[in-house]
């Protein structure tokens, strides 16, 4: 399934064993099961062969950056052959870095200490590193969250954890007045360098209140950053790259995903937090999709390939601001967006983007934008009506059929 | 006395005159002076400290000074909303300069204050300039915070002053946030966290206060308590209005927010205490002269009679020239001299600040984020290149 690429996208194919180390990002297998061909995509339009770099600090850059994931069962030993881990465990290994690499990295949320966190994300944390560096806080949302915030203005960089996204509803109002505009009302006097982290997205029957999508309700909070991590590949990068950014960074990671098992390179990486990913390149609709509905994508494609499509699957990991480049790239090359996402359809991230694609791409789009969004009610206890609520692969099956007549 | 051959050439030479005052301040004396408070103060789970107060010459005068110019740019910030200069929202300090000057007394720049939206003299107290000042409120470019704040954003980051915001309650949080970091950067300086009584029903005080006792954080909570949250008196909103005992568990003090040396002494027991033992709570009890904002008249809830009582017993400048004169430390014609020095300031202030030109559009979108840190940062078409990984 390697896909031409077109003079859109102005990129190369490149093999498995490739030497295609240097590359700003690559595509990641997510299924085991798929043969990996692998596609290295430059954002910035150059072929990966040689890529075109701005000046020699850069080229130092990419060296550091990752190699292309070999999970070959062949695999080559270009490069060193990397670690198996969970996606919580990738997050830990993120998080730990930074902490060992800057002393002002702390974590603070209800029991990440001792208890280890909620999700094991922050386990052994503590003991190494002193409970005031790895805070437990009493169950008071509002004020640890204005807590990190205040101490952000002083130059620590807190990391909080939301045990669950939908209690950080209680701290909206540090997260929006102060968090995302303190920078802009002091005019530049203070950088608020905190991430906000959590699991967020309906589970195994959680009920309503612990299955909430908060992508939506921090969306337009100008200021902010959002990014949503769906592997553990791209779950330990944008971790580390959200700690080293000088923006209040929202991540958001999902309960149903915290047991990925993947293989991720041992050298340091840190990912763009600002970019979107290809998952799979091809030629007639593209997807996009974000966090676990990746999953329910891919599968969905698997389907459609059997059926003859050849569906461009997009993560676009950058939930706010949307990755528009590569996202431009791939209408402009298949002229049909297919949007499937966990939120709801109101007000949701699909509904931003298809606003936002048919205002940029408009001249492009071959047919109206489709979003499979959830549906607009709060989700249910019961199993069965829990799996209506979300977007299911023989949906997007079928609407991608629909959309491709 | 040394300070009455210094005073004769001041009288014989008008055309100084105007500097007479300045001078007098800089060469007064720092011999020490105990002075009582107004009243006694009462503590919750702590002993009081005394009431006596050390103070100076200088220092008195300096006090004089700065609250005359304190209540001078109040007043003249009334005159220029009332000219639709300043838009908006417009909270006036008048009344309380007390608070801010005893604290300013007590304390270091490093020691961090925040506060809510009546912020214009605390601004100044940090080491604002009056320019500052008025350009931010007519949303200059010369404002402290580039006009983009306005009245209720009020940042000085070198001077320790963290703002200046808005939604009632939001700032004690942080403040407790700015105390966390002081404790883990083990920097033995002290967070003064402000509100008012309205603000001291607020939930997010008492999560704050529980994890600064928790944790043992350099906070001090400071409520001015100005008697009416807004149109609402302190005892139609709170079944305790004894607000410093409110913390329970964490110590309290209640002062005369009025006599600045009262203030002064408190701030400077709050904060040995504080390093030391964690959390404190001070009452400052206090009054404005104004309605809550320039919106509200200040007088549906309350009688003229009781304001104009209030400016007539506890008004603290008049406290301090009264010490002043007592004392035999300045005469009543410098006094006054001072205070039209200090409008004359004020007036320059204005005068420049108006000059000062209004924000570019493109100022509009700088800050909201910030750039040239972390990973490469890009528009939506990728041709600008705004950042990159250092």
């Amino acid at each position: 399934m390697a896909a031409a690429i077109t003079q859109g996208v102005g990129a190369t194919t490149a093999l498995s064993s490739a030497n295609s180390k240097k590359s700003r990002f690559s595509s990641r297998k997510s299924l085991p099961d798929r043969k990996g061909t692998f596609f290295v995509v430059r954002c910035d339009g150059s072929l990966t062969s040689g890529f075109n770099l701005r000046d020699s600090r850069n080229h130092r850059l990419y060296a550091n950056a990752v190699a292309t994931k070999q999970d070959d069962k062949t695999a080559s030993t270009a490069s060193k052959p990397g670690h198996e881990l969970l996606l919580f465990e990738a997050l830990r290994e993120g998080l730990e870095e930074e902490m060992e690499r800057d002393p002002r990295v702390c974590v603070m949320g209800e029991d990440v200490g001792h208890y280890g966190g909620s999700y094991k994300v922050t386990k052994g944390l503590a003991p190494k590193y002193g409970d005031l560096r790895v805070l437990d806080t009493p169950i008071a949302e509002n004020s640890f969250t204005g807590m990190a915030i205040g101490a952000a203005m002083t130059g620590l960089r807190p990391i909080v954890e939301g045990m669950n996204m939908g209690f950080l509803l209680l701290a909206f109002n540090q997260i929006s007045n102060n968090c995302g505009m303190l920078h802009y009302t002091s005019g530049g006097q203070f950088k608020i360098p905190v991430v906000i982290r959590g699991p967020g997205g309906v589970g195994r029957q959680l009920g309503a209140e612990h299955s909430q999508r908060l992508e939506s309700y921090f969306q337009s909070i100008p200021g902010i950053q959002m990014v949503a991590c769906s592997t553990p590949y791209n779950a330990k990068g944008l971790m580390k790259a959200a700690i080293r950014s000088d923006n209040p960074v929202i991540l958001f990671e999902h309960v149903l995903l915290y047991n990925l098992k993947e293989r991720i390179p041992d050298e340091e990486y840190v990912l763009n937090l600002e970019e979107a990913e290809m998952v799979r390149p091809g030629e007639h609709v593209t997807i996009l999709t974000y966090s676990r509905m990746r999953y329910h994508v891919m599968q969905a494609a698997k389907t459609l390939v059997n059926k003859g499509y050849d569906p461009e699957v997009i993560d676009i990991r950058s939930l706010k601001p949307f990755d528009l480049y590569t996202i431009g790239n791939s209408v402009k090359k298949t002229h049909r967006v297919v949007i499937v996402e966990e939120c709801m359809r109101t007000g949701g991230i699909g509904a931003s983007l298809t606003a936002s694609i048919n205002e940029h791409f408009h001249d492009y789009l071959d047919a109206p934008i489709v979003c499979l969004s959830s549906q607009d009610v709060p989700t249910p206890y019961a199993g069965t009506l829990e799996e209506w609520t979300v977007v299911q692969p023989p949906q997007i099956v079928a609407a991608v059929e629909q959309l491709c007549q | 006395m040394a300070q009455l051959t210094h005073r004769t050439p001041a009288v014989l030479k008008p055309i100084s005159a105007s500097f007479a005052a300045t001078r007098h301040l800089t060469t007064a004396s720092t011999t020490p002076i105990t002075v009582e408070t107004s009243l006694p103060f009462t503590g919750h789970n702590i002993d009081p400290p005394s009431r006596s107060v050390e103070t100076s010459p200088q220092e008195l005068l300096k006090f004089f000074r700065d609250m005359a110019l304190m209540r001078r740019m109040e007043i003249a910030a009334d005159s220029l909303y009332k000219a639709k200069l300043i838009r908006g929202f417009c909270h006036l300090y008048d009344g309380q300069e007390a608070v801010s000057i005893g604290m300013e007394a007590a304390i270091t720049k490093k020691d961090c204050i925040i506060t809510a939206y009546r912020d214009h003299c605390l601004f100044l107290g940090r080491g604002g300039t009056l320019l500052e000042t008025f350009a931010e409120l007519m949303g200059r470019k010369d404002g402290c915070s580039k006009g983009k704040g306005g009245s209720m954003h009020f940042y000085k980051k070198e001077g320790g002053f963290y703002g200046g915001h808005g939604i009632v309650g939001a700032q004690i949080p942080l403040g407790c946030g700015l105390a966390f970091a002081q404790k883990y950067s083990k920097d033995e300086n002290v967070t003064f966290a402000m509100y008012g009584d309205g603000a001291a029903n607020q939930g997010q005080l008492f999560e704050a206060l529980n994890m600064a006792a928790l944790w043992d954080l350099p906070a001090i909570f400071v409520c001015e308590n100005n008697h009416y949250g807004m149109g609402t008196a302190e005892w139609r909103a709170a079944k305790s209005p004894a607000y410093y005992k409110r913390g329970d568990y964490a110590p309290g003090l209640k002062v005369d927010g009025m006599d600045a040396l009262a203030v002064k002494q408190a701030c400077k027991f709050a904060k040995e205490h504080a390093l030391k033992n964690g959390p404190i709570i001070l009452e400052m009890d206090t009054y404005r002269y104004h309605g809550h904002s320039m919106s509200d008249p200040g007088s549906t809830y309350r009688t003229r009679d009781e304001i104009s009582g209030v400016r007539q017993e506890r008004d603290p400048i008049e406290r301090i020239r009264k010490l002043v004169l007592s004392h035999d430390l300045a005469t009543e014609k410098e006094l006054k001299d001072t205070e039209k020095e200090v409008r004359k300031e004020v007036d320059d202030a204005i005068a420049k600040a108006k000059e000062s030109p209004h924000p570019d559009p493109s100022d509009l979108f700088t800050n909201v984020y910030v750039k040239g840190m972390g990973v490469e940062s890009f528009g939506a078409d990728r041709k600008e290149l705004r950042a990159v990984l250092p």
